[in-house]
C-alpha cells in the first residue's frame, strides 16, 4: 500500500503531478490510498517520497478526461482521487473507455461532474451577499455552504460579474476575496465571520412576497428547483411558509372581490372622453387611408400586420394595382417595395413612364400567409376576400381617379372587371375600356418574372412585360394631346 | 396626500408587475464588467436566484414603473377603473433599487414595464432613461427588459434597444376581436406594427451579409411577446395559431402563455375562478412541438377535441393516439422527422439513436437506455428484439398512458 498525500482539496494540477509519478512507477490503482488534510496515515503505509519524477510524457489521455476530471475533483466523495486514477490507469490499455455508456466507472465520473456543475450553477444564484463599511469602503461578504469544493473555480464568475465590487465570499472549507483587481483565497470560516443582516434585505423580502401569486401555489415546482437544503441562507426563504399558508385566502379573496365603484380620476377621465366617432361616410383619400386600418371585412386583418393602402400622387394618371402586400410591405405598411416592387420600378424607369405620375396599390389591403416556422408563405386571396376588398379599391379609383388602370395579375383584373376568372395570356395585350371611361390594361404581377427557372423564358416573359408597359406609356402619352 | 415610502412603493409595483409571464434572462450576448468599475454580467444565462412559492423563478426584479395608467383594459389591475392603490417610481428609485439587489446577487438584472402615463411617448421615454442611466452612469453590464408601449415612437423604440437586452411588446389576448372588447384603448395593429418595427431593427443589426460598418447594436436577446389565456373565450387552435403568425411575422424568441389569473377589484367582464394553470402548461408544449418538432397547428390540435388542447395527457401522445396509422415506428431505420414524433422520445433521445445506430442494430433495452421512462415510448416502437403487436390498437392504450392524478400537497 502507498498513501499518496494531497496538499489541496480539489486542485487538479497538483493530482495529476501525483497521477503522473504513479503511472511511472506502474503503480496499480488497487495499491494506492489517496490522502488529504488531516487524514492519518495507516499503520503500514508508505509514503510517495520513493516515486520517480518524470520529465517527459508517461502516457496520453483524452482531452474529454481532462475536462471531466476538473469537474470531479471538485466532488466531496473522498473516494475521487481514487476513481480519476483507476480511469486514467484504464485509459492507458482502452483509449475509446469514455465512449462507453455502459461502464460504471464511467458514469460514476459523469454522474460526480454533473453533481458539481450543479452546486456551481446553484452556487451563482443562491449566494446571498451583505454589506458592510469598513471606513470608506463598502465590501460585501457572503456566506455559502456548498455540497462540493466549488468555490475556488466557481469565484471567477463573481469577479467577473461584480468587477467594480470588493467582496468575499466564506464558506466552510475556504475563502474567496476580490478587491476589484486581483482574486485571492484564504481558509474558511463560520457564518458568524460575515455579518449578520442587510439594509436592502428588507425590500428584498417585500420583493419576494409582492412578486408572487397566491393564485398559482407550485410549491413542489419550487422545492425541486431552490432545494430545502439551500433555505437556511437565503434571507426570502423566511417568506416561504406565510405566503404558502395565506395563498388559499388570499386567492379567495381575489376571486370574491368583485369590481367596486371605479376611483374619481377614472370618472372624470372618463367624462372628458369625446363620444366614440362613428363610422363617417369618408370623404377623401386621406380618410380612406385611414379607415382602412381598422377595416373587418374579410378575416384577413386578424393576422397581417396592417392594411397596406396605396401610394402615389393624389391625382396620378396611372394607377397599378397589384395582388396583396407581401411580408417585406406587410411590415413596412408600404406597397410594392420587396423584390416585385423593385422589377416594377425597373421595368416603369426603363420604358420611360414618369414614376411620380404612378399611384400603386393592391386588389387586396392585408397579406394572407401561411406561417411556416420563421417564414410566412404567401397564400392567393380567395374571391370573397377579393370581393371585400374592392370597397377599398373603389374608394382609391374614385379619389384618385386615374385614367389609365394597369392589372397586373389575375387577382387585381378580376376584382377590376368585376369577374370570377381572368386568363392574362388572352386579355393582355390591348387596352380595354371601361364603363367609367378610364382605360384598363392587363398583364402579368412582376412577381411572375421572378419566379420562371430557364433564362430563355424569363427573357421572352420579360419582353412581353416590357411590351405592355410601352402599350401604357403610349396610352398615357395619347391622352396628353386629347384633353 | 401622505407620501409612500420606497418599501411601499416596491410592495405596490412590483404587486402590479406578477402578472406578466415572461422572465428569462437568456439569450443575449456575452458581456460582463471585468476591467471596468461597473457591474453585472450575462454570461451565466438562465441563473434563477429564487423561486416564488408559485414555482415560477425570479431572475430579474420585474417593477412597473407606474401603475397608473390611463387605459382602462378589462384584464389589468392597472386599468383606470380599478381602485388599487397606485405608486409612481422615480427613474433613479429603480435605478438605485436594481443596483442595490444586482449588488447583492438577488437578481439578474431588471425587467421594467410601466401603465401608461400622461402620452405612450412619455411613458416609454421614461423606461428608456433608466435603461440609459444603468448602462451610462453606473456602468451596469447585467440583463435588462424593457417592455414596449406599442405606440411610442419609433426613435424611442430605437433608442429602448440600444439599451436594453430584450424588448416585448404584449400581443395580451389571442384574437383582435377580444382585445377590442377587453381594451378599448389598444389597437392590435399598432400592436403588430411595434413587433413590426423591432424585427426590422433586429434583422438590420445582425453582422450578416458584407463586413462594413459594423451594425449599430440591437437587444441582443431579442423580442418576445405574453398572450393572456382564458380570459376570453378563444380556443387553443386560436391561441396557436395566433403565435404561429407572430414567430413567423416577427421572429420572435418567445410566445409566454399567461394563464389568466383572478385580479383583485376584477372588471365584471371576467371569469373570476382560478388560473387555467394545465391549459397554460400545455400550450407551453405544444409551443415547443410547433417551434423544435416540426409540428404545425393543425395537426397539434388535431390530437385533441374541438380546437382545444387534451389536458389529461401531453399534446403529441395525444396527437399519436389519433394517429395510429403513423404507428409503430422502427426506431433503425425511421428518419429523424418520423423519431421526433414518437411521443416520449426528446430531441436528445433521438440524437443519441441516430448516432447509435450507425454501429449497432438497436434493441429495446438501448432505446430506454436513452430515455426517461420506456413504458411511453414502447406502445409505438419497434426494434429488433421488440414489436408491440396489436398494443397500438388497444381501445385502453390511452387509459393506460394516461398519468394518475396524483394527491397535490399543499406544503
Ligand atoms: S383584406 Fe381588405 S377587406 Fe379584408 S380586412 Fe383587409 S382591408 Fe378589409
Amino acid at each position: 500500500m502507498l498513501a499518496i498525500r494531497l496538499e489541496k482539496l480539489n486542485d487538479l494540477d497538483e493530482w495529476r503531478g501525483k497521477a503522473r509519478r504513479l503511472l511511472a512507477a506502474g503503480m496499480e490503482p488497487s495499491q494506492i490510498v489517496w490522502r488529504t488534510g488531516s487524514d492519518e496515515n495507516g499503520l503500514f503505509e508508505g509514503g510517495d517520497e520513493m516515486l520517480p519524477t518524470p520529465d517527459g510524457p508517461v502516457g496520453t489521455v483524452p482531452r474529454q478526461f481532462m475536462e471531466l476530471a476538473a469537474g470531479v475533483i471538485q466532488h466531496s466523495d473522498p473516494e475521487r482521487f481514487a476513481r480519476l486514477y483507476r480511469v486514467l490507469w484504464r485509459l492507458q490499455k482502452d483509449h475509446q473507455l469514455l465512449s462507453n455508456a455502459g461502464d460504471s466507472d464511467n458514469t460514476d465520473l459523469a454522474r460526480m461532474a454533473s453533481a458539481v456543475r450543479r452546486d456551481a450553477h446553484k452556487m451563482k444564484a443562491f449566494v446571498r451577499f451583505r454589506s458592510l463599511f469598513e471606513g470608506e469602503t463598502e465590501r460585501f461578504i457572503a456566506w455559502f455552504e456548498p455540497d462540493h469544493y466549488v468555490l475556488e473555480a466557481t469565484a471567477s464568475f463573481f469577479a467577473r460579474r461584480f468587477a467594480g465590487m470588493n467582496w468575499g465570499i466564506v464558506t466552510p472549507y475556504a475563502s474567496a476575496w476580490w478587491d476589484t483587481e486581483n482574486l485571492s483565497f484564504g481558509p474558511g470560516g463560520r457564518k458568524s465571520d460575515v455579518p449578520a443582516e442587510d439594509a436592502v434585505e428588507d425590500d428584498w423580502k417585500t420583493y419576494y412576497a409582492s412578486i408572487f401569486n397566491p393564485a398559482r401555489l407550485k410549491v413542489s415546482m419550487m422545492k425541486s428547483e431552490m432545494p430545502v437544503k439551500y433555505w437556511r441562507n437565503l434571507p426570502e426563504a423566511e417568506n416561504i411558509a406565510p405566503l404558502i399558508r395565506n395563498a388559499k385566502a388570499m386567492e379567495q379573496d381575489m376571486i370574491e372581490r368583485a369590481a367596486t365603484q371605479p376611483p374619481a380620476h377614472h370618472m372624470r377621465r372618463e367624462a372628458r372622453k369625446p363620444e366614440p366617432q362613428q363610422i363617417q361616410e369618408i370623404t377623401s383619400l386621406a380618410e380612406a387611408r385611414e379607415a382602412v386600418q381598422s377595416c373587418h371585412r374579410c378575416p384577413l386583418y386578424e393576422h397581417a400586420t396592417q392594411a397596406v393602402f396605396g401610394e402615389g400622387p393624389e391625382h396620378a394618371e396611372v394607377m397599378f394595382v397589384g395582388e396583396q402586400p407581401g411580408d417585406q410591405e406587410d411590415l413596412a405598411g408600404k406597397p410594392f417595395i420587396g423584390p416585385a416592387g423593385q422589377v416594377l420600378d425597373e421595368f416603369i424607369e426603363k420604358v420611360g413612364i414618369d414614376r411620380k405620375r404612378v399611384y400603386v396599390t393592391n386588389a387586396v389591403k392585408h397579406f394572407k400567409f401561411e406561417p411556416r416556422g420563421k417564414r410566412r408563405i404567401h397564400q392567393r386571396p380567395d374571391g370573397g376576400e377579393v370581393q371585400a376588398c374592392k370597397f377599398w379599391l373603389n374608394l382609391e379609383v374614385e379619389y384618385v381617379k386615374p385614367k389609365v388602370i394597369v392589372a397586373l395579375g389575375a387577382t387585381a383584373a378580376q376584382s377590376l372587371l368585376g369577374k370570377a376568372s381572368v386568363t392574362i395570356g388572352k386579355m393582355r395585350g390591348a387596352p380595354i375600356k371601361m364603363e367609367d371611361g378610364t382605360v384598363l390594361f392587363i398583364t402579368n404581377h412582376p412577381s411572375y418574372l421572378l419566379r420562371i427557372p430557364d433564362a430563355e423564358g424569363k427573357a421572352r416573359e420579360r419582353a412581353k412585360f416590357e411590351a405592355d408597359l410601352v402599350m401604357v406609356r403610349e396610352a398615357i402619352a395619347a391622352l396628353e394631346k386629347t384633353p | 396626500m401622505v407620501a409612500l415610502t420606497l418599501t411601499r412603493k416596491l410592495a405596490i409595483l412590483a404587486d402590479a408587475a406578477k402578472y406578466d409571464a415572461s422572465c428569462a434572462s437568456s439569450g443575449s450576448e456575452k458581456r460582463n464588467s471585468a476591467g471596468t468599475k461597473g457591474i453585472g454580467s450575462t454570461e451565466g444565462s438562465g441563473i434563477c436566484h429564487s423561486y416564488a412559492p408559485d414555482g415560477r423563478c425570479i431572475s430579474l426584479l420585474k417593477l412597473l414603473l407606474t401603475n397608473f395608467c390611463i387605459y382602462d383594459c378589462a384584464y389589468c389591475i392597472n386599468r383606470s377603473s380599478s381602485n388599487v392603490q397606485r405608486a409612481r417610481f422615480s427613474v433613479d428609485e429603480v435605478v438605485q433599487l436594481t443596483l442595490d439587489f444586482y449588488r447583492r446577487n438577488y437578481i439578474e438584472g431588471l425587467f421594467l414595464s410601466s401603465g401608461i402615463i400622461k402620452s405612450p411617448d412619455h411613458t416609454m421615454e421614461e423606461m428608456v432613461r433608466v435603461a440609459r442611466t444603468l448602462r451610462e452612469v453606473h456602468l451596469f453590464q447585467g440583463y435588462i427588459h424593457l417592455k414596449v408601449i406599442p405606440n411610442a415612437s419609433p426613435e424611442l423604440l430605437a433608442e429602448a434597444g440600444r439599451w436594453a437586452d430584450r424588448l416585448s411588446t404584449n400581443i395580451e389576448l389571442p384574437t383582435d376581436t377580444a382585445l377590442e372588447h377587453f381594451a378599448p384603448e389598444k389597437r392590435p395593429a399598432e400592436i403588430r406594427t411595434a413587433m413590426a418595427r423591432l424585427r426590422g431593427k433586429l434583422d438590420e443589426a445582425k453582422p450578416e451579409g458584407k463586413p462594413k460598418a459594423k451594425p449599430q447594436k440591437f437587444a441582443p436577446a431579442g423580442q418576445s411577446t405574453q398572450m393572456i389565456i382564458g380570459a376570453d373565450a378563444a380556443n387553443d387552435s386560436a391561441i396557436l395559431t395566433r403565435a404561429a403568425g407572430l414567430y413567423s411575422g416577427y421572429n420572435l424568441k418567445r410566445v409566454y402563455y399567461s394563464a389568466f389569473s383572478p385580479i383583485p377589484d376584477a372588471s365584471s367582464k371576467l371569469p373570476l375562478r382560478p388560473p387555467p394553470l394545465m391549459r397554460e402548461h400545455r400550450l407551453y408544449q405544444a409551443d415547443w412541438l410547433i417551434r423544435f418538432y416540426g409540428f404545425d397547428v393543425p395537426e397539434i390540435v388535431q390530437g385533441g377535441e374541438n380546437g382545444d388542447l387534451d389536458l389529461a395527457i401531453d399534446p403529441k401522445l395525444a396527437w399519436a393516439l389519433k394517429q395510429r396509422q403513423s404507428f409503430p415506428v422502427d426506431v433503425n431505420r425511421a428518419d429523424r422527422e418520423m423519431l421526433l414524433r414518437v411521443p416520449g422520445l426528446g430531441i436528445n433521445a433521438v440524437d443519441r439513436i441516430i448516432r447509435s445506430r450507425r454501429h449497432h442494430r438497436l434493441t429495446l433495452a438501448d432505446v430506454a437506455r436513452m430515455t426517461a421512462s420506456i413504458d411511453k415510448v414502447r406502445p409505438f416502437i419497434v426494434t429488433g428484439d421488440w414489436s408491440p403487436g396489436g398494443a397500438i390498437d388497444d381501445q385502453r392504450l390511452r387509459q393506460k398512458l394516461t398519468p394518475q392524478p396524483k394527491q397535490l400537497s399543499l406544503f
